[in-house]
């Protein structure tokens, strides 16, 4: 199964991004080899990110999302392509993706406000 | 004449400039374009009797005519469009209404359907509109577009502008005769004036400057009016008075006469600068 990783950097050593549409890179991993590909998320700086970056999950048949907080816009893209949502740390990408191996990632169900990601007072 | 209040910065004091404009001239329409939050019926007291709904098309998908292609998501440059698992996911709120889904579908499965996304209201003579978009709704032209349709010809309108200096902005001043551009002596004001300044030259409109709220610090506004050639129009003093006044919803024109004389010189220099 493919796992992307909302990361900061386009490396396994990159720390994961905490925001999901509007992530600097999408890491699409194999967990068991750890061989990944590197998406630079280009819809991030402009309107409905999070729609965008659901869809590139889709298109790109990943089985599994790790990210810190996903929108409501994004969730519902998420959940109609029955894709679940776990949520990772503030870590290394290799670290969130060694913690979903062994079980012990959370599962995402709900979401943070519009455009929570875009700074100003949390 | 068509005279738009813009600011920039918000609560400079477009809104007691523009009512008071309205009060002070014998006839006006007075428009409240801050759809996002429209004060002006506060302070200019209108009777309220003619309600329009203001509707937008937005796509809606036959599910039996949908073959999953993903054209429409593609086309739609709002991304107010997903498809998964070969079906249409719409967010109708980033929508803005360009119609592209439709033409882009290959099977004739998108038509439009409206939805209403605020209102525009008016008391009987059509001389105060204003319009209010509904919470949450982010895409406020359509209502601005629609109190536009409105404007009556043959006597001076006013256009109270929303803050800012983006796409209802715009949208507002597009048209007009002249800008009056509302600021305060703060370093704020004084930023987000060299910002709307720089739309309304854009938009080639002729403009001038409200300094509000003037307590002898007015000078660094001065200096940057002279500079770039844009007349000061009127200077209002900071005073607890009128900032007493303004808070049980009692405009500087209601509670000084001498006021009235003041905007009405204001109005006749606009005049005669449109007139140049």
């Amino acid at each position: 199964m493919k796992v992307a990783v909302s990361a900061t950097g386009n490396t396994l050593e990159n720390i994961m991004d905490q925001r999901f549409g509007r992530a600097a890179y999408f890491l699409i991993a194999d967990p068991e080899t750890m061989q990944i590909k590197a998406i630079d998320n280009q819809a991030a700086s402009a309107g409905g990110a999070g729609i965008t970056a659901a869809q590139t999950m889709v298109d790109q048949g990943v089985g599994a999302v790790i990210t810190g907080n996903v929108g409501p816009n994004a969730m519902s893209v998420l959940k109609a392509a029955e894709i679940p949502v776990y949520r990772g740390t503030p870590d290394p990408v290799r670290k969130n993706l060694e913690a979903f191996k062994k079980g012990a990632l959370e599962k995402i169900e709900d979401t943070v406000p519009s455009h929570f990601g875009m700074g100003g007072p949390k | 004449m068509r005279l738009a209040v813009l600011s920039g910065k918000g609560g400079t004091g477009k809104t007691t400039v523009s009512a008071s404009l309205a009060l002070a001239l014998d006839s006006c329409q007075y428009i409240d374009c801050d759809v996002e939050e429209p004060n002006g019926a506060i302070f200019l007291k209108p009777e309220l009797q003619e309600r329009y709904e203001v509707k937008v098309p937005v796509p809606e998908v036959d599910p039996a005519k949908c073959n999953g292609c993903g054209n429409c998501a593609r086309a739609c440059q709002f991304h107010a469009l997903a498809v998964i698992k070969d079906k249409a996911l719409l967010f109708a709120e980033i929508c803005h209404h360009c119609g592209a889904c439709q033409l882009s579908c290959p099977t004739g499965a998108i038509h439009e359907a409206d939805r209403v996304i605020g209102v525009v209201e008016a008391d009987a003579r059509g001389s105060f509109l204003h319009g209010r978009l509904n919470i949450g709704e982010p895409v406020s032209i359509p209502i601005i577009r629609e109190l536009k349709r409105r404007v009556q010809n043959g006597l001076p309108v006013i256009l109270d502008c929303p803050p800012g200096a983006s796409c209802s902005v715009v949208q507002a001043i597009g048209g007009c005769d002249y800008c009056i551009l509302v600021t305060e002596p703060t370093p704020f004001g004084l930023h987000d004036l060299k910002i709307a300044v720089a739309l309304v030259k854009k938009m080639k409109l002729p403009g001038g400057v409200i300094i509000n709220k003037a307590m002898n610090n007015q000078q660094m506004i001065q200096e940057f009016c002279q500079e770039n050639g844009i007349e000061v129009l009127l200077e209002t003093p900071f005073s607890r008075e009128i900032a007493e006044n303004y808070s049980r919803g009692i405009l500087p024109v209601q509670a000084d006469p001498a006021w009235i004389s003041r905007l009405q010189e204001v109005y006749s220099q606009v005049e005669r600068s449109v007139k140049k």
